[in-house]
């Protein structure tokens, strides 16, 4: 399939059924216990700085293990894996001095999870697979100073971090990616710089994918990192015509709920979940096991609140296999018509009466 | 369309009293670069019910792009003013462009035009539709500003026609600003501006689809420039009357829009007839008349100040959960006022203010941005103080500010979160503390090398995710290794009390690790441990909250991952026997001291348990400078010194002890104790139990059981076991009823907590005359009270049914050995509890390296091993054992049979 018949195969079942997305990548990469050797590989032997933690560099190192995890997650049932690039732009990659590689790392990276879905789709013709290319929040916070003295200071720019995510999407979609997903945004001006690049990539490419933005509320006050509502932050990022928005990360799907349902409510276009698998344990582990994750989910899809639904850190193939059985028989989301009315934000949302 | 709802609710109030071509009062504060005020002005304008902002720096005099760029980046740091969008106002485009690169919600640009043709408006309107605004278009084009009604329509539909067909522009996100011109100025022409505006209005909203119209309302009377009143009243009329027509929004002084009706009526009608052009000499009438409505005005509308009539603490509070500086100096100083010393101010209501902000942050009642704006109240009010700090330091003499610490801040390696680390910097430095901050993925080496260079005082740490947790261990064990002693902070969003207390406290010993909940935290915590006086009893708390956090950790721990029996004796704690020399006690066998003296005892009773025991928490002696429960416990304890000295004069209990040491040798993870030195009859042997939980893959923390810290039968060393059984509790039943009311409940719990302290201070003052005289291996130590209860001394006397043997029947084999019944009048109850009550018995062990620990729950290999090894059915041991199994015991039947 080319990549137009793929989206249009994507559109297609997303009008469908409630489709599958992936679960943890990071969690999965843990389990290994990669050594900072792994990490290096031949090729990184003699890197100055110590890089164990940079999963995003096993694309090139370590590239069977990316694709094993690939694998599991397609044959637990995911129709998008995502690419292994959370971290994969320049900005979070100086940390480990290797912010040059921040475009090799997404096309290889894309490439993986490419040759993943597509030998999956030729098992399963029926189900075709896709790949989703992850833009990760970077280190970063375009809205917040690091330095409460000199509460005017930013430690990095929208042109900064445009520029870092135009790089990686271009990686993204040279390598193969059918949609681009701007997740864990815990700072909206980050996601709009993002966002800025992805639409000026795409005019570069002459090319247009789907694009998903995942938010993240980061506890109970039901606000991200930066201070807005659920509600305000799709309102900060409609322009982008997202083909599908929601939330990821930081809640269980228990906590979660109140804050998913506030943007189903008011999102003109699908909706897409992949929580936590629960809040992580005072021993930072993930306790929820599939089967409590699925009982918190299946009521979502019940209620029509889900178009897209995974799983974000702690997530595993059984957590995605068991949400995938139970969602299966429900109807996806009907995505609403919303009046046309001025909706602007701030830190909460304001609509024209 | 809005047809169906009514104008008025429909109406949206800009702000814009944040604009420096509006207001001279902002313009002045921004040209000073007192952005502090002008903030309090934004805010003032949300305050009085703007909901959206107009920010505008065009002034010639201004680097207007750094300007737009500072004041948004401070207004993102204000959540009550952040909360409501922001209208970026500028003329340039440049200026527009820098603004929209700030704003993480969806803003207003005001505006763009077709004043420098198609091509440069197409261009600016898609960027705008990129960075996700909404637009303001001026009814403007290449051949001017539009002044009639004809031509504002006209502009508007080529405007519009462009935005919608070539852009793909959301009509309702467009907002046409038909230009409002000044009336009554004394030329002709200009007396039909306000109809044309309001006119025009009515047709765009009729004409194109779901767009707004706006309008930038002061315009309108700059002829009466310093005549506030008839300013106002000419504003509202015309509000009144252009919303009606279809207004949407208006930049308007969101404190002063006199209400319609509120009008004096002669001055209403002068306004109208000059607004809506209805007669001739309606400027003149209205120019005459102006000099009598003169004055001030309405004054801007009192922000709620009920606050204020508060006490001075709680107008503190009340600043620092609001982020209000307004008022915070001079509260300060009315707090200080009160205070006998200005540190008091800080660590008195300061800081329960923060602890305000803490405790409803953690309640999810305040989020972020405002936790880092108290902080910089709170800096605000301690920058205050700093001046009386340092006249109080040099008047005295002496030193007396609380040393500024240092503290060595870092992100652990393989964690690139830095966030929640650069705030409780911020929130420490604001209250003095230097902060050396090493940044992200810091290796442990590198944390240590600093904290030495720098002579730090404590070190934080912080992490987001898990496998940081591990790590933060690792850097324990690292400040172990290298001898530090120093209070290790620990912080971050996986980090957690419990995991701090079990997994990463055991690591460092020599220093206590202090879990910090968030950045509110982080200053009492630190000021606490910069203080000479609180450091103690603060660290002697939390080191004896984690104890009791790690104990229910470990009884609660279930169905953990758990080590084979045979692994967990692979990872025993190991003791270099090679170079030991076991210390030969002084005396093998027993020896019974009854009738010990009790004044002896005295000096040894630990009073911080007495106090617990009555509820009152606080460490002896400092609990009596309590505020709360300082007069009680100081009552509490003269009343118990009272019945002391009574007790022990008048001779009401009898304190009896037995001891004994025997030759012993390790066997696996039993004890045997010989006859004879000779080592070759057995007189009993004593079954210790091993902790099985699994250790970190980097840990380097063994799997202990007692018996390691005894050397093995193979050493072929010739060790030695001690054993004891005291009481502090013989007579305790008659001296109740002799000498205390059988009323007077205060007196008896008295007399039996007094006891209970004897029996344990009975237990401290044998053990150190073992380790001085009767074993004697610590001959030459001298140690104070309160040094032994702190345990400051070598060796360890656990006692069966406590964490590190929770198996109770242990005590039958000590009894039996020391005879204790005969010898010391105490005896077992059939579940292995000692009567009377206030006794104390435990083992002695002498190696330098043994220490308490916990066991933990153990597996079912290491169950059925030790049921074999004392001789019990499996059932049996399962029951004395059940606290600590961890599986299920009928479960683990059922699938065997």
């Amino acid at each position: 399939m080319t990549r137009e018949q793929r989206i249009a195969a994507l559109k297609a079942a997303a009008a469908q059924r409630i489709l599958i997305l992936d679960g943890a990548m990071g969690t999965m990469i843990q389990r290994h216990k990669f050594d900072e050797a792994t990490f290096r590989g031949e090729r990184f032997a003699d890197h100055p700085r110590l890089v164990q933690g940079n999963n995003d560099l096993l694309v090139l190192t370590c590239p069977e293990a990316i694709t094993d995890i690939h694998a599991g997650y397609l044959a637990a049932g995911s129709d998008i894996i995502s690419s292994n690039t959370f971290n994969a732009q320049r900005i979070s990659l100086a940390d480990y001095a290797m912010e040059g590689l921040a475009y090799e790392i997404n096309v290889a990276a894309a490439q993986l999870a490419r040759a993943a879905a597509d030998a999956a789709t030729r098992r399963t013709p029926h189900q075709p697979r896709f790949v989703a290319g992850p833009l990760g929040p970077t280190n970063r916070t375009a809205s917040i100073s690091p330095d409460v003295n000199n509460p005017g200071f930013r430690n990095i720019s929208f042109d900064a971090l445009a520029e870092a995510y135009r790089e990686q999407a271009r990686g993204l979609i040279e390598g193969g990616v059918d949609l681009l997903l701007i997740e864990t945004v815990f700072d909206t001006l980050n996601a709009k710089a993002a966002g800025f690049a992805v639409l000026q990539t795409f005019d570069e490419l002459g090319v247009e994918l789907p694009l998903i933005i995942s938010g993240t509320i980061t506890d109970r006050s039901g606000r991200t990192l930066s201070g807005q509502t659920a509600e305000a932050f799709y309102f900060s990022i409609r322009h982008l015509k997202p083909f599908a928005v929601g939330l990821n990360c930081a809640l269980g799907a228990e906590l979660m709920r109140p804050y998913l349902a506030e943007i189903a409510a008011v999102a003109d276009t699908l909706v897409i979940a992949y929580p936590n698998a629960g809040l992580p344990n005072a021993m930072g582990e993930y306790d929820e096991g599939p089967n409590d994750m699925a009982c918190h989910i299946e009521p979502w899809a019940k209620e029509g609140l889900l178009n897209i639904v995974g799983g974000c850190c702690g997530s595993t193939p059984e957590h995605i296999a068991e949400i995938a059985g139970r969602v299966a028989q429900y109807p996806p989301r009907q995505v609403p018509k919303l009046e046309r009315r001025m909706r602007l934000s701030g830190l909460e949302p304001f609509v024209h009466a | 369309m809005t047809t169906t709802r009514s104008a008025a609710t429909t109406f949206i109030n800009i702000g814009e009293r944040t604009n420096v071509t509006g207001s001279a009062k902002f313009r002045k504060l921004i040209e000073a670069g007192d952005y502090q005020a002008a903030l309090g002005i934004a805010r003032g304008q949300v305050d009085n019910g703007a909901q959206v902002i107009d920010v505008n720096m065009d002034e010639g005099l201004l680097d207007s792009e750094k300007a737009m760029v500072t004041f948004l980046n401070l207004i993102a740091s204000e959540p009550d003013i952040a909360r409501v969008p922001i209208m970026i106002d500028s003329s340039k485009w440049s200026v527009i462009e820098a603004g929209l690169k700030c704003v993480q919600g969806k803003a207003i640009v005001n505006s763009i035009s077709m004043k420098e043709g198609e091509a440069a408006f197409l261009e600016h309107a898609r960027k705008v539709l990129r960075y996700g605004a909404a637009v303001v278009v001026m009814a403007f084009d290449e051949q001017g500003q539009a002044d009639t009604i004809e031509r504002k329509v006209a502009i508007c539909e080529r405007a519009y026609a462009l935005l919608t067909e070539k852009v793909g522009f959301p009509p309702e996100d467009i907002i046409f600003d038909p230009n409002i011109f000044a009336v009554a100025t004394g030329i002709e022409e200009h007396n039909g501006y306000g109809v044309a505006f309001i006119e025009a209005a009515r047709q765009i909203k009729r004409k194109l689809a779901h767009v707004h119209v706006s309008g930038g309302v002061s315009n309108l009377s700059f002829a009466f420039r310093g005549n506030e009143r008839v300013r106002q009243a000419m504003h509202s009329v015309f509000l009144y009357h252009a919303i009606r027509a279809g207004l949407d929004m208006a930049i308007v002084n969101a404190g002063q829009v006199t209400i319609y009706d509120d009008i004096d009526p002669e001055l209403r009608d002068l306004c109208e007839d000059v607004i809506l052009n209805r007669r001739p000499d309606a400027t003149d009438r209205l120019l005459e008349a102006a000099g009598r409505y003169k004055g001030e005005g309405q004054k801007s509308k009192e922000k709620d100040l009920a606050w204020r009539s508060a006490p001075v603490t709680e107008r503190l509070t009340f600043a620092l959960v609001h982020g209000i500086n307004d008022y915070i100096e001079a509260d300060t100083e009315a707090a200080r006022r009160q205070a006998n010393r200005p540190i008091e101010v800080i660590e008195g209501p300061l800081m329960a203010g923060m602890n305000v902000v803490g405790d409803l942050f953690g309640a999810g009642k305040m989020f972020l941005p405002q936790v880092v704006k108290s902080a910089r109240v709170m800096k605000q009010a301690v920058a205050y103080l700093q001046p009386f700090l340092e006249a109080e330091k040099k008047a005295s003499g002496l030193d007396q500010m609380p040393a500024a610490g240092k503290v060595v801040m870092a992100t652990v390696k393989g964690d690139v979160h830095d966030i929640g680390k650069n705030i409780v910097g911020v929130v420490l430095q604001c209250n003095n503390y230097r902060v050396i901050d090493l940044g992200v993925m810091v290796p442990a080496q590198k944390i240590l090398e600093t904290a030495r260079r720098e002579n730090a005082d404590m070190i934080g740490l912080s992490g987001l995710i898990t496998p940081s947790l591990d790590e933060m261990c690792h850097v324990a064990a690292e400040l172990q290794r290298e001898g530090f002693k120093l209070p290790l902070l620990i912080g971050g969003a996986t980090t957690s009390r419990v995991h701090t207390a079990v997994k990463i406290t055991p690591n460092y010993a020599l220093g206590q690790t202090i879990y910090v909940a968030d950045a509110s935290r982080a200053v009492g915590v630190v000021s606490r441990l910069m203080s000479d006086a609180e450091r103690g009893p603060y660290v002697e708390t939390v080191r004896k909250e984690y104890v009791k956090i790690r104990d229910a950790y470990l009884k609660g721990e279930t169905s953990k991952a758990r080590l084979t029996l045979k692994a967990a004796r692979d990872n025993r704690f190991k003791i270099d026997w090679s170079s030991y020399a076991p210390p030969r006690p002084r005396l093998i066998g027993t020896r019974a001291f009854k009738g010990y003296k009790l004044s002896e005892l005295v000096p040894y009773i630990d009073w911080t348990p007495f106090f617990a025991t009555w509820e009152l928490n606080g460490k002896y002696p400092r609990i009596f400078e309590d505020n709360v429960v300082g007069a009680e416990a100081k009552k509490l304890f003269d009343d118990a010194q009272a019945m002391l000295k009574r007790l022990v004069a008048g001779k009401w209990l009898t304190a009896n002890a037995v001891i004994g040491f025997w030759p012993a040798n390790a066997a696996g993870d039993d004890i045997e104790l010989y006859a004879d030195e000779a080592r070759t009859s057995r007189l009993a042997v004593l079954h210790t139990l091993r902790q099985q939980m699994a250790r970190e893959n980097r840990s380097d923390r063994a799997n202990t059981a007692l018996a390691d810290f005894v050397a093995p039968k193979e050493s072929g060393l010739a060790d030695y076991v001690g054993a004891f059984a005291v009481t502090a509790g013989i007579g305790e039943a008659d001296a109740l009823a002799r000498h205390i009311d059988t009323t007077d409940d205060y007196g008896r719990i008295m007399l039996k907590a007094l006891a209970d302290r004897l029996a344990e201070a009975f237990a401290e003052r044998m053990h150190e005359r073992v380790r001085r005289e009767l074993w004697g291996f610590a001959a030459r130590e001298k140690l104070s009270p309160a040094a032994l209860i702190a345990e400051e001394y070598r060796g360890i006397r656990p006692a069966p049914g406590y964490p590190a043997q929770p198996d109770h029947t242990e005590k039958g084999t000590l009894f039996r050995l020391l005879e204790a019944e005969t010898a010391a009048g105490i005896k077992l109850t059939e579940s292995f509890a000692m009567w009377p009550g206030a006794s104390v018995s435990g083992l002695y062990f002498a190696h330098p390296d043994s220490h308490y620990f916990g066991v933990g729950k153990v597996e079912r290999d290491q169950v059925e091993e030790y049921a074999a090894r004392k001789g019990w059915t499996l059932e049996e041991t399962e029951r004395w054992l059940s606290p600590v199994l961890n599986y299920d015991r009928a479960l683990a039947r059922s699938e065997a049979a």
